[in-house]
């Protein structure tokens, strides 16, 4: 269970995919008019993203690798249509307000980046709590976009009236070009205090982010990409840690054999409970 | 015919796809850093977006109506739409190698273009018959085309600028995006 809470942790604060990963920005920008939408659009996106990742980390040995892609999209397409379904029936105003932008959960980058990075490698039950974690961390960051939104721009908070009556909204905050303004102020804010972000080259990298973090230059076609880039970089993590011990091994040759053989039985300890996971999540699938 | 070009200014300036429905941030935001590569980006969304919108016009039509599959719509057309990406890269790759220089890098790309799939929903949604489809897709594009060239230009320029070093980088480029939207605004006088 320790593994699942992380998972809710990474997905709402660490690397949140909104305020951190800078994923799925249509979204953000198009829905945030007030706080209740972007609740509204979080709730479905965690929904399509918990159930997506669950189908995929269960099917991740029977997909072939080369038509992955594919696959995923039609797993997350058809989830998006029960969504888009249940909505269109049971909250017509939320339908209303969001309009194209239910189906168009399938195109969030957030959904594919997370089956490509994570669910396609990992056990059911963490993959469950990995989508869990994202879309929570994704309603809450729109919550809150939307919100300031809304306060600022309507003067109410989920529609209720907050701002004295003398108060002079600045609608231009739940239009258009608010949704820009906003957002660049919150980049603005990350640069100024060196926060960890996609977007902010000056930040620290401690340790590469899911999506492979480089949003100057990602096309939209991040999940591709980042799989190489972070296969990469795990390599040449690999390569340092061997020649690491190499160097050990001719330096100490009895007391560095024995640092790789306990390093091996780890290895392998770890293994054996990965499959135990696995099968444990595969059972409860 | 002044529905048509009506359809075709309204679809292109006041409901641009970036800049008011917020169709295709990423690529907008991504592949706006010189003048020359936005243009084939643009170039490569016009081409497909149109043709996006003429193939899933008839397969809406003729095959997911008349069985009932309506709600199928979503599914079809993402997988049409991927298809039809990789269909347009190989014809132009063996017939118009000089077009396919050109666009090349940026057709793989467009896959995942929200712009792609939202034309293709919205042709669905507003009703509209095999023509109007089309023209629409053609609007969309080309107003997603106007601003990412519209953008790049910008961005040239204000590199050269010095910018306080809080703003460096993407919230000087929301704030361009935000000012351009609001110069869009204008445009809902015009219909």
């Amino acid at each position: 269970m320790n593994k699942c809470t992380e998972r809710l942790y990474n997905g709402i604060i660490k690397e949140n995919p909104t305020l951190v990963l800078m994923l799925g920005m249509c979204p953000t920008l198009a829905v945030t008019t007030s706080a209740f939408n972007g609740l509204g659009m979080g709730l479905s996106t965690t929904v399509v993203l918990t159930m997506s990742n669950m189908i995929i980390a269960a099917l991740r040995k029977l997909i072939p690798d080369k038509v992955r892609m594919p696959a995923f999209i039609v797993v997350v397409a058809s989830f998006v249509t029960i969504v888009d379904l249940l909505i269109q029936g049971f909250l017509p105003t939320l339908n209303e307000a969001l309009g194209i932008y239910i189906p168009l959960i399938v195109v969030n980058c957030i959904i594919l980046g997370r089956a490509e990075a994570y669910a396609s490698k990992n056990p059911v039950l963490p993959s469950i709590f990995d989508g869990l974690g994202m879309g929570l961390g994704f309603t809450l960051a729109l919550t809150a976009i939307g919100l300031i939104r809304e306060i600022l721009g309507a003067g109410t908070a989920f529609g209720f009236r907050i701002m004295p009556e003398a108060y002079e909204p600045f609608s231009i905050f739940i239009m258009a070009p608010g949704a820009f303004f906003i957002l660049a102020l919150l980049t603005a804010i990350q640069n100024k205090l060196k926060l960890k972000s996609a977007t902010n080259g000056d930040a620290p990298a401690t340790e590469p982010l899911a999506c492979g973090g480089d949003c100057a230059s990602c096309h939209g076609y991040v999940c591709a990409s980042n799989r190489e880039l972070l296969e990469r970089i795990a390599d040449e993590q690999a390569a340092l840690k061997a020649s690491a011990k190499a160097v050990a091994k001719n330096a100490f040759p009895e007391g560095g054999a024995a640092v790789s053989m306990a390093a091996a039985e780890n290895g392998a300890g770890k293994q054996n409970n990965d499959a135990a996971d696995d099968g444990k999540g595969g059972a409860k699938a | 015919m002044k529905a048509m070009i009506l359809l075709l200014i309204g679809a292109a300036f006041v409901n641009n796809a970036v800049l008011s429905q917020f169709l295709g941030i990423c690529p907008f935001l991504g592949v706006s850093k010189r003048t020359n590569t936005a243009v084939g980006m643009g170039t490569a969304v016009i081409f497909v977006v149109t043709a996006a919108s003429a193939v899933t016009y008839p397969i809406h039509a003729f095959i997911l109506v008349p069985l009932g599959l309506g709600y199928m719509d979503t599914i079809v057309f993402i997988a049409v739409i991927a298809s039809l990406v990789q269909l347009v890269e190989m014809v132009l790759k063996k017939f118009i190698p000089s077009l396919y220089k050109a666009l090349g890098v940026y057709l793989p790309l467009i896959t995942t273009n929200c712009c792609v799939l939202g034309a293709a929903l919205l042709n669905v949604q507003n009703d509209y018959n095999f023509l109007e489809s089309v023209i629409n897709g053609l609007g969309t594009s080309v107003g997603f085309c106007i601003s990412i060239v519209i953008l790049a230009g910008i961005r040239e320029r204000i590199e050269d600028n010095d910018i306080p070093h809080v703003l460096k980088g993407s919230p000087i480029l929301l704030i361009t995006a935000g000012l351009m939207a609001i110069a869009f605004c204008g445009f809902a006088g015009i219909l």
